[in-house]
């Protein structure tokens, strides 16, 4: 069985604050250029792969739900 | 036999009062010295506070949480818990708050006044909001007035006041306590385990028309209030050529003065406003046509006599015999009062 | 097979959409990007469902930042004065006991404003969870400075930066909290790194823990980011917490003595009306009804003299400390068990605890009017000479005196009045306490009243209802009523009507 983790970023929710992009440890996330519905650059996910599942970028988070954390698993 | 102050905690305490806060101040002491020995007889909340402003933000806190919970105090304790009375109102929370009057402004003197009229009458704190006020003249109606509160700060979802002097807190009289109230379930509304957990209270409306419709609700309020609960207490009023409008001790000394009148052959008789708000407006009106004269009698510079001005819009002169910083007015100087101006 | 699983989401602390927020935005919070508060309310959110208390949970939104926490927290909430939150955090937890309060307050509200309400609500020990967030600023009105903010630090009110002499050193509340006896736990946190906000977590988790076992009132302090109001990046106000702000403001646990104490508990109120009865009515005390009482009085008792047609007013006067107004209290009570309407008007004050006192009296049978006695006094009851010189122009041309001769020297009187003395200190002195004076004054009373008022049968009523009420009001030291009984006795054997020189009217 093998697992891996992903950061889910809802751009809407974000307020681009880059609180997270410093938190994680792996460089997983980083601010963009485009604009969300509030007119604010927000993050996203740049390295995926890197995610460990830490949550700590969900814990750093402001926001309620502007970051979520997905675990996969899949079954040999 | 009990004195005022101590009618007032038993008849809180017969209406169910869940929890008593304030700090001392003459001449309302012995309401917080009654309430520290009989609410925890009955294990009821008392709490001691720091000051006013700690003992209303307490009644705040439990009335919220669907409590019936009252304070009390004198004058200037009252002003430091005018922030808070906002707070109440706007956030329609009900309770109960007594105010002992003495003599002002600033710290003043002990002796009787009443001169924080318009400041429990009118709002006393900021925006626009009014407090049904009792206005008890004796230690059978601090009990009543006390024991009635509750359900008027409930039925109507705002914090009310009972607004007397020293004399009446401190002088004795037999008390005929009423039956003790069932308990009632806390309102829907409060913030009890088992009610909906949407339940908030806040008067913070940040969109105009928000705030606007809120406040219209609060003005329907106060002027179902006006239809509904005026009450006063007419004393020989049916063929008065002269109405006395006095409330709080001024209306006992006034009921000596009028009897002494109607010895010399002038037609006096006695309004006394039970309810300072809503003002009794109705029963001022309907003496009009018989009356020639209203004259206020108050402790203080003029404040009631406003009310009474306004109800009767001015038919008749309405005159003011007054007295301030802490003199009674005598029944002899109250007659010759009258005299001089009938 | 690959299946998914969200492990980290919105906590269901949070309301599913912030309704209670003007729209449109209902998803994330009205707080400015990078703000401690979110942070912090999401901690708190995810407790509420982890320990299962969104139905018990007060969360109280101060004014300041976090005014409207209750369009976000899915439990109660209220938004409370300035500074105010303590007193209604007291208010909320002593009124259920099950319930949780959380207070949440800034740096203005808590340690500048509502100081007072916050350190007496930690002396009490109140059983809270608080939270406090220190972010060396004023945020919501726009970046003044907080009782917390730093020496040097400039806002738009120290625009030279904060200056020790003149606007005072940052406030350390933790510290003052910790070296109080009664709270439980205090700890400051930060919310600088993912370290210091994981263990800043861990704090408000056990915080809300200890409200939820009673263990009483836990403090969190929490350095907060305020990047916008400070104007700092994400990494700069990262680092002036870390490396600015926790200089003056150490972090760590300060005091946890959560694991010793017993659950707080308060008493269980009683509304029992049987119980509630039988502590505010009064009890029964065989023949006499002996407080007020739900009951209308015995009918049975009833005088005849024609004295008691009237109303009567009497004033009692003295220096304090005589017992003026035990006398007068006395005497009312006497009035009360024949079924008089009376009142009972002591002066109050200043005046009361030292010099004079005295005291007005009412007896009728009709509704009785005003209470004061100042003027067309029926009876005087004057236990000193200045009392008898002050008050003995309001006395009726037709009134009464009784006096304490040992020191009242009876000046000219009216040709219709009359005075009874009796020396009450002096014979009080003998029976060993001048506490019996008030006693040996209802005998010169009773003997007056016997002498010029009181029918036979009245006058055999008289002497009873002094003793009733002697027995009433000094029931709570029964030891004393025999010896006043015989100082009553004692008054009106040597009570005395006085030869006095009479001013025709």
């Amino acid at each position: 069985m093998k697992k891996r983790y992903f950061p889910k970023i809802r751009n809407d929710e974000c307020k681009g604050c880059e609180r997270c992009v410093i938190a994680c440890p792996k460089g997983v996330l980083a601010l963009g250029k485009a604009l969300n519905v509030m007119g604010l650059p927000h993050v996203f996910v740049a390295d995926e792969a890197a995610c460990t599942g830490c949550s700590l970028c969900f814990y750093t988070c402001p926001e309620p739900g502007a970051i979520s954390i997905i675990e996969e698993k899949e079954e040999d | 036999m009990l004195c005022g102050n101590e009618a007032l905690v038993y008849g809180a305490l017969l209406a169910g009062c869940d929890a008593y806060f304030g700090y001392p101040i003459t001449p309302a002491g012995e309401i917080i010295e009654c309430a520290a020995k009989k609410f925890p007889e009955l294990g009821r909340v008392f709490i001691q506070a720091e000051s006013e402003i700690g003992s209303i933000n307490m009644v705040m806190g439990a009335a919220a949480a669907g409590q019936r919970a009252m304070t009390a105090s004198s004058g200037l304790g009252i002003s430091l818990m005018q922030e808070a009375v906002s707070y109440l109102a706007g956030m329609e929370i009900p309770c109960v708050i007594a105010d002992i009057t003495r003599s002002g402004p600033g710290i003043g003197n002990i002796s009787v006044e009443q001169s924080d009229y318009f400041q429990i009458v009118k709002g006393g704190g900021h925006g626009g909001y009014r407090c049904p006020v009792f206005a008890p003249a004796s230690a059978q109606e601090m009990c009543d007035m006390a024991f009635r509160a509750f359900d008027t700060a409930e039925k109507y979802r705002t914090p009310v006041y009972i607004l007397t002097d020293g004399m009446i807190g401190q002088m004795m009289e037999s008390v005929i306590l009423p039956e003790p109230l069932e308990k009632s379930a806390p309102a829907p509304y409060s913030l009890t385990p088992g009610n909906a957990r949407t339940n908030h209270f806040t008067s913070i409306y940040l969109e105009a028309e928000e705030l606007e419709k809120k406040n219209e609700a609060l003005l329907a309020k106060y002027r179902e209030m006006e239809a509904n609960d005026q009450d006063a207490e007419l004393w020989k009023t049916d063929d008065a050529e002269i109405v006395l409008v006095a409330y709080g001790i001024m209306s006992r000394l006034a009921k000596n003065a009028v009897n002494e009148l109607r010895e010399r052959g002038i037609k006096a008789g006695l309004v006394r406003p039970k309810l300072l708000f809503p003002f009794p407006k109705d029963a001022l009106n309907a003496l009009v046509d018989r009356a020639k004269k209203f004259i206020c009698v108050e402790l203080s510079g003029g404040q009631m006599i406003e009310d009474v001005k306004l109800a009767i819009e001015c038919r008749r002169p309405v005159e003011l015999i007054h007295r301030v910083g802490g003199k009674l007015i005598s029944v002899e100087e109250l007659v010759a009062g009258v005299k001089a101006l009938a | 097979m690959k299946t998914f699983r969200i492990i980290k989401d919105r906590p269901a602390g949070f309301f599913a959409e912030f309704e209670k927020r003007p729209a449109p935005l209902r998803h994330n919070m009205h707080y400015c990007p990078g703000c401690g508060h979110g942070v912090l309310h999401k901690i708190v959110a995810e407790a509420l469902t982890d320990f299962d208390i969104k139905d018990r949970t007060t969360f109280i939104s101060p004014v300041g930042c976090a005014v409207f926490g209750y369009y976000y927290m899915d439990c109660f909430g209220i938004s409370t004065p300035h500074g105010r939150a303590p007193a209604v955090a007291t208010g909320l937890s002593r009124a259920h006991r099950d319930s949780v309060v959380i207070s949440y307050q800034g740096d203005g509200d808590l340690a500048a404003i509502g100081f007072n309400e916050f350190i007496h609500t930690v002396n009490r020990g109140e059983n809270l969870c608080y939270i406090f967030v220190n972010n060396a600023i004023y945020g919501m009105t726009g970046g003044q400075m907080a009782p917390t903010t730093l020496v040097g630090q400039k806002t738009s009110t120290t625009p030279h930066g904060r200056c020790a002499s003149e606007d005072g050193i940052p406030f350390r509340v933790a510290e003052i909290v910790a070296s109080q006896p009664n709270p439980v736990y205090v700890e400051r946190v930060a919310l600088s790194t993912p370290k210091e906000i994981m263990k800043a977590r861990a704090a408000i988790r056990k915080a809300i823990k200890n409200t939820m076992e009673r263990k009483g009132l836990s403090f969190v302090e929490v350095l907060s980011p305020c990047p916008v109001g400070l104007k700092k990046d994400a990494a700069g106000i990262s680092k002036f917490i870390d490396e600015e702000m926790t200089k003056i403001f150490p972090l760590g646990k300060l005091k946890d003595v959560a694991a010793e104490r017993v659950p707080v508990e308060h008493p269980v109120p009683v509304y029992d009306r049987e119980k509630v009865r039988a502590a505010l009515f009064p009890q029964e005390n065989g023949a006499e009804e002996t407080e007020s009482s739900g009951k209308k009085l015995r009918e049975d008792v009833y005088n005849e003299s024609e004295i008691f047609e009237k109303e009567r007013r009497i004033k009692v006067a003295g220096a304090g400390g005589q017992g003026v107004l035990s006398l007068a209290y006395i005497i009312a009570h006497m009035a009360r068990l024949r079924n008089f309407n009376v009142t009972y008007l002591p002066t109050y004050g200043p005046e009361m605890r030292g010099g004079t006192a005295d005291c007005s009296v009412v007896a009728s049978r009709r509704e009785i009017a005003s209470p004061i006695v100042d003027s067309n006094a029926n009876m005087l009851i004057v236990l000193n000479q200045p009392s008898l010189d002050k008050y003995l122009p309001q006395l009726k041309p037709t009134g009464v005196i009784v006096y304490d001769s040992s020191s009242v020297t009876l000046p000219e009187i009216g040709e219709n009045q009359v005075a009874y003395g009796v020396p009450a200190a002096q014979l009080a002195v003998g029976l060993g306490s001048t506490r019996y004076g008030n006693s040996l004054i209802l005998g010169a009373l009773a003997k007056m009243m016997e002498e010029l008022f009181l029918t036979p049968k009245d006058t055999k009523d008289f002497s009873d209802v002094v003793e009733a009420a002697l027995r009433e009001c000094f029931a709570d030291k029964p030891k004393i009523i025999a010896p006043n009984l015989e100082a009553f006795r004692l008054g009106k054997e040597n009570a005395f009507r006085a030869e006095t020189i009479k001013t025709p009217k």
